[in-house]
């Protein structure tokens, strides 16, 4: 392609502003909704072990969840401002209703899995923090993907199922990790399965938008994209092979399986903010576009008038006569 | 009905105003820079001293939440308003830069020096205002999009999701600033500082419609006197963003100013969006109950 014109080669549009909290939260809030899908499932097929210990999980990781968010805004004690409104247009505030809901359910559910009270709570908060810990898993991709950041924008139809299976890797790495290998099976299953989507889909989004996809494998994004891959290759395998067998060695699998996909979200996280940074990602395609012809993009040459008038030094002293746009006719300033 | 937007005029009823907007006649912009200070002066934005860049004239870099106004300077070997290539002081010496419209030259051997005051364009279809979740960013009565600094509590979403680059957020503070087109100077009837300011004309404040009138007149101008690359930015209802309260006359391709040239309203992809997540979800679901109920092994 050709070189891509830009005012001395400054960023188009701006980064984000978000710090660590936000790709640690991707972290928490999926384990958190998986992690209670997994422990509703569990229960309901017998496993009350697993699903004990994805409960308490479940309840953990999305007890840290809102304080990561309020230490991520400009204005923490402006917080509950995110629960002035719902508004579908908005990702994150859809995400907030959604994490304020299935936060109160899993806590709920928790609650009475550790000492038994609100038994009759629990009942209806057990399924609804399984059912609203999907869409917590899958919602923060909508999120960075409703942007004009080109790595994101270009990736959302694939963003959300590289999030759901990282949610999955995740929840089940932990559960590996924390409940004894005779009742940990359904967890070893699933950080496997999750482990070859996570890294499959995050591949194929990679490839299919082309070059708006560079900025993975470039610099920070890059480094934590292959430490991801090796710890997701390097956990899984161990996980497959000795999960079953040694509980230390499950442990060990389950931390490298949780840094694999924290690293994952850190590398989504870097490309967005280096595609933004470089005008090539953001100019380029948008005049590709326009050179294929599929767009005819924000500007015009050809004046709309069909009068041209005598060329005058300044608007400020051109007279406006006609009426060639239905308006009224107007005089000069 | 062309120029309207989601929540304006129809959110107000009665107390709608005529859409207001900026009209930036980068043609006749000499560089004063005085829009950035009346700005400043007027909002009370805190300075922003960035240092020496070396770009020309250009020490503001770009717009930002205490650059509400910036001043772009482009330098170009390109002979101006000049059809038969003969140099820029046979031009002026025959008349036709100054017939041409072109005031932004320097005199010399065909040097072409751009210069465009950009603004926050106050987009028919804003991202900012579309994915801000405290409801923050709203549209005004004039069709404006302004920041409830009251309201905001400095999530940062609408930074990313601008397609222009506009929005940003202050770091003492917390929150995100950006151009209010001088809400409080239209409640009182007055013209925003930056257009009052402005000693040439270049930033033209008024009534969106008409002032898109006056652009179609000086685009013919300007094409007529053979300036071949005057182009009408964010002029059209049928762009990326539903057209624009703040559009402008460049010389040149928009990218070179630093402007995107097919700005896109993320929020028009929003169903693909929300679709591809719900089935991830459903799908997240399905893995889980294959990984509950998935036999022995």
């Amino acid at each position: 392609m050709t070189e891509t014109r830009s005012y001395y080669g400054q960023p188009v549009i701006k980064q984000p502003t978000w710090k660590w909290e936000v790709p640690m939260y991707f972290f928490t809030g999926g384990v958190a909704g998986a992690s209670a899908g997994l422990a509703y499932l569990s229960g309901l097929a017998g496993n009350d072990v697993l699903a004990r210990r994805a409960w308490i999980t479940a309840a953990g990781a999305i007890g840290v969840s809102p304080p990561l968010l309020i230490s991520d805004l400009g204005r923490p004690a402006r917080f509950l401002n995110m629960l002035r409104m719902f508004k579908v247009t908005s990702p994150m505030s859809v995400g907030s209703w959604i994490l304020s809901a299935s936060g109160t359910a899993t806590a709920v559910a928790a609650v009475n899995e550790l000492t038994g009270v609100l038994p009759r709570a629990s009942k209806v908060a057990r399924p609804a923090a399984a059912l609203s810990g999907l869409p917590l898993s899958t919602y923060t991709a909508a999120l960075i993907a409703n942007t004009a950041v080109p790595v994101w924008h270009e990736g959302r139809r694939w963003l959300p199922f590289v999030f759901g299976s990282g949610a999955a890797l995740s929840a089940g790495a932990v559960a590996v990790a924390v409940t004894p290998v005779e009742c940990a099976r359904p967890a070893r299953r699933l950080a496997l399965a999750a482990a070859a989507v996570e890294v499959a889909s995050k591949e194929v989004m990679q490839r299919r938008i082309g070059e708006a996809g560079e900025p993975y494998e470039q610099g920070a994004a890059g480094r934590f994209g292959n430490l991801s891959r090796a710890c997701i290759i390097a956990g899984a395998t161990l996980l497959a092979r000795r999960g079953g067998s040694s509980r230390p060695l499950a442990v060990v699998a389950g931390g490298l399986l949780c840094a694999g996909a924290l690293s994952a979200r850190m590398s989504i996280l870097k490309a967005g903010y280096q595609s933004a940074a470089d005008p090539k990602y953001v100019v380029g395609p948008q005049r590709a576009a326009i050179r294929r012809g599929d767009r005819t993009g924000s500007s015009r040459r050809e004046s709309k008038l069909h009068v041209i008038e005598p060329a005058f030094g300044s608007p400020a002293t051109a007279p406006v006569q006609h009426d060639a746009l239905g308006g009224q006719p107007m005089a000069g300033r | 009905m062309t120029l309207e937007t989601t929540s304006w005029p129809s959110s107000y009823g009665e107390a709608a105003k005529p859409r207001m907007g900026f009209f930036t006649d980068t043609s006749v912009c000499i560089g004063c820079k005085a829009c950035e200070v009346a700005c400043k002066e007027w909002n009370q934005v805190p300075d922003s001293m960035q240092g020496f860049t070396g770009n020309s004239y250009d020490n503001t870099i770009d717009l930002g939440a205490d650059t509400w106004r910036h001043v772009a300077f482009i330098e170009q070997r390109v002979p101006a308003g000049v059809l038969d290539g003969a140099s820029l002081v046979e031009a002026v010496q025959r008349g036709e830069a100054v017939d041409g419209g072109v005031q932004t030259y320097q005199e010399g051997d065909g040097f072409r020096w751009l210069m465009a005051s950009d603004v926050c364009k106050h987009c028919t279809h804003a991202a900012c205002l579309e994915v801000c979740p405290t409801g923050a960013l709203f549209r005004t009565e004039f069709g404006t999009v302004v920041v409830q600094e009251d309201v905001c509590n400095g999530c940062g979403y609408c930074v990313p999701a601008c397609p222009f680059g506009v929005l940003d957020k202050r770091e003492d503070d917390g929150r995100v600033w950006k151009c209010t087109l001088c809400y409080d100077r239209l409640k009182d009837d007055m013209e925003p500082a930056c257009a009052k300011a402005c000693p040439t004309n270049s930033i033209q404040f008024g009534e969106l419609s008409e002032l898109r009138e006056r652009a179609e007149h000086r685009l013919a101008h300007l094409q007529g006197a053979g300036q071949q690359h005057a182009q009408l930015y964010l002029a059209d209802d049928d762009d990326g963003v539903g057209g624009a309260g703040a559009f402008f006359l460049l010389l040149d391709k928009p990218e070179v100013y630093g402007l995107p040239p097919d700005p896109v309203d993320t929020r028009r992809d929003l169903g693909t969006i929300w679709a591809a997540t719900g089935a991830a979800a459903l799908a997240l679901g399905a893995g889980l109950a294959a990984a509950v109920w998935g036999g022995e092994r």
